[in-house]
């Protein structure tokens, strides 16, 4: 049985989650991910092969070796990311509404 | 509690909405965008012009400690209408993202507070995309060096 998994699922894991954050800041060989964790090679080929499934890692040969991409398209189906470009919105408003609250007349 | 500040971006779209209200009168709010000295202490910048008319324009600098530029940007007005509404448009020098369109609107909800409606239209969905997902991949690479902090070294 092949069920396709959603993508909550996959980041419901914490150490996919660690994945995710390792390869987002530059595309690495399962080895290279492997090594940064204690656990066991072939659960960390598991997870990859999770998130491949669901399609928030993409597999991209270079040379003889196969690198994993995160998938930025697919992220977006998380539900929260939009949320840090409108936290950095309501922050920048938050100063903002602060600084003019300075000007309104005193009562 | 719910956001005061909200984000509409409907998939496969190239332009996206923000909202806010804001608890203030609409005419300080609409000061933000006309007063040089206001704008430079909300946007972190300064301003080297701010020509609030049709066919006007605003540039703005961000330099750091060492005095070394590192945030430019620039727009022309298209549209100024006190209280109302500015349609300019803004562009981030030396980057590669494309300059984008603006529409602001400013509405009077009651005495005391107002709601700013800034619709922005990009070149193309997939740059309205990498926008969107520009301070998200920012947060990811922060969270990403606090985790090297604590994963075990690579030998």
């Amino acid at each position: 049985m092949n069920l396709r998994r959603d993508v909550f699922q996959a980041i419901a894991d914490p150490t996919r989650r660690a994945i995710l954050l390792l390869v987002a800041s530059q595309a690495m060989t399962a080895g290279a991910i492997a090594a940064h964790f204690d656990t066991a090679r072939p659960t960390v080929s598991k997870h990859l092969h999770i998130l491949t499934e669901c399609e928030l890692l993409k597999q991209e040969p270079s040379g003889r070796e196969m690198y994993y991409h995160l998938n930025a398209k697919k992220m977006r189906e998380i539900a929260d990311f939009l949320e840090p470009f409108r936290a950095m919105w309501d922050e920048r408003f938050d100063k903002l509404e602060a600084i003019m609250k300075n000007h309104l007349p005193k009562p | 509690m719910p956001h005061k500040t909200k984000i509409q971006a409907e998939d496969g779209q190239q332009q996206l909405t923000i909202t806010r209200e804001f608890e203030l009168p609409l005419e300080l709010l609409f000061r933000v965008y006309v007063e040089p000295e206001i704008v430079e202490q909300w946007m972190g910048t300064k301003v080297l012009k701010l020509d609030n008319k049709p066919h006007g324009g605003y540039q703005f600098e961000t330099s750091d400690a060492q005095g070394n530029v590192v945030f430019r940007a620039n727009g022309t007005i298209h549209e100024f209408v006190p209280n109302q509404k500015i349609t300019r448009t803004f562009e981030m020098e030396n980057t590669p993202f494309d300059v984008q369109l603006e529409f602001l609107e400013f509405t009077k909800r009651t005495d005391d507070t107002s709601l700013l409606t800034m619709q922005i239209v990009y070149r193309s969905v997939a740059l309205r995309d990498q926008m969107l997902q520009l301070p998200f991949a920012q947060g990811l690479n922060m969270a990403h060096n606090k985790l090297q902090a604590v994963l075990r070294p690579v030998h």
